[in-house]
């Protein structure tokens, strides 16, 4: 344990899933809550910061158990890990926050198989140690949070034309004819914006699919 | 009776398909469209095990987890709905095993033409979206099973679609990097809005 707790290669750690290796624009993980959630930026901050904790968590919790875990059960053995936080989580929300949850409906729930959470847990905390672990799934669930707020405030600007619920479009552009793009608050809008985030995102990275 | 069960199936499968309104199994759709091949066997499995774990998790809720539905063994007031994300997890993981060894059992064919995708649906929301969807809505056994079935066959047509339209885009030239998940986020963008005129069908 020579290695201080913010040394240069755990910075790394946590900075590969912001961007270098985005959870969602460059693993392809995660995307169902991506657009599910994303109509308005609150909903879309609380299920960021549920999905943050529930991963940073899981990944300390199978990190710990990691030596204990039979290979061949190991699956079931992450989806209860994986299945109590979310309960947690769940509850939380159901207690404090009542009407974003209903909002939410079962997508608090669906966390639970949301492939970041699990694909963390497999690939990365089955074979590091806790505080490690801890740092990837910090990185990567505020790299999921960073495209989930950019998605979700462009989506309630546009479409409903407030933000956090509070109007942010001029009077006077709509007395000058401006309407609400409704095609964001629909289905479609959401994987239309989801896909130029990711052209964007990876015209920058300069990361290229070959297909 | 039939009428209202009939457009609960046109409404799973077309209008509120769950994948293109309910972005549920996008994981997968976008992983496993490459080859009409693996979507056509990827879609199979899932109407498949959609089909059995969406009313055997109605009956898990229905007799065991809902408040009062202890009723039976003397428990009145237990409320075990908390443990619901759990219970339905440990069902689909159960019977996608289940199933993998029936299949193997009675019919290798199948069982090899499915084989690799089995595993896979355990851990695909569109099989726990669907059950904790039916949950909300506080389906009867019939609506749980018509909504499951419509559901994973509103599935396996969206996934089939884009493996047929991604066949055809790898003869255009698309700029470098909207290349694959790119290009099929918009191209999914736009198969949503063609579902979205099914709206207009009902019974």
């Amino acid at each position: 344990m020579a290695e201080s707790l913010f040394s240069r290669k755990n910075k790394k750690v946590f900075k590969d899933g912001l961007w270098d290796n985005n959870p969602i624009t460059f693993q392809i993980l995660g995307i169902c809550s991506t657009l599910a959630v994303t109509t308005q930026l609150k909903t879309a901050l609380v299920m960021s910061a549920s999905l943050t904790f529930v991963v940073a968590m899981s990944n300390v919790a199978i990190s710990l158990m990691r030596n204990w875990i039979p290979s061949k059960i190991r699956i079931i053995v992450q989806l209860s890990v994986i299945s109590l936080l979310v309960i947690l989580a769940d509850q939380f929300l159901k207690a404090y926050m009542y009407d974003v949850s209903k909002q939410l409906s079962v997508f608090v729930g669906l966390i639970i198989t949301n492939c970041i959470v699990m694909g963390r847990a497999e690939a990365y905390a089955m074979a590091n140690p806790p505080w490690k672990s801890f740092l990837d799934g910090l990185g990567n669930g505020l790299g999921y949070s960073g495209i989930l707020v950019i998605v979700g405030t462009i989506r309630e600007i546009l479409g409903s034309g407030t933000l956090l619920g509070a109007p942010v479009i001029p009077q006077s552009f709509y007395d000058a004819g401006y309407i609400n793009c409704g095609v964001m608050v629909i289905a479609p809008g959401a994987f239309f914006l989801l896909g130029i985030i990711i052209w964007i995102q990876r015209a920058i990275s300069g990361y290229a699919e070959d297909s | 009776m039939v009428e209202h069960y009939l457009s609960l199936a046109i409404k799973s499968i077309f209008v509120e398909n769950i994948l293109l309104a309910y972005f549920l199994g996008m994981c997968s759709f976008l992983a496993c469209s490459k080859k009409i091949e693996t979507a056509v066997g990827l879609g199979i499995a899932v109407v498949f095990v959609m089909t059995i774990t969406t009313p055997m998790n109605w009956a898990i809720n229905h007799f065991l987890l809902a408040p009062g539905a202890l009723a039976w063994a003397g428990l009145p007031q237990a409320d075990l709905s908390f443990l619901s994300f759990i219970a339905f997890i440990a069902v689909i993981a159960a019977m996608v095993q289940i199933v993998e060894m029936v299949i193997d059992r009675y019919s290798p064919a199948l069982y090899a033409a499915l084989g690799i995708f089995l595993p896979l649906i355990a851990v695909n929301c569109a099989i726990l979206g669907a059950s904790l969807l039916m949950d909300e809505r506080d389906y009867n056994f019939g609506e749980s099973l018509v909504f499951g079935v419509g559901s994973g066959i509103g599935w396996a047509l969206a996934i089939v679609a884009m493996a047929a339209i991604r066949k055809k885009l790898q003869y255009s030239n698309v700029p470098r990097p909207l290349r694959g998940l790119g290009i099929t986020m918009l191209m999914t963008g736009l198969m949503a809005m063609g579902f979205l005129c099914f709206a207009g069908i009902s019974f």
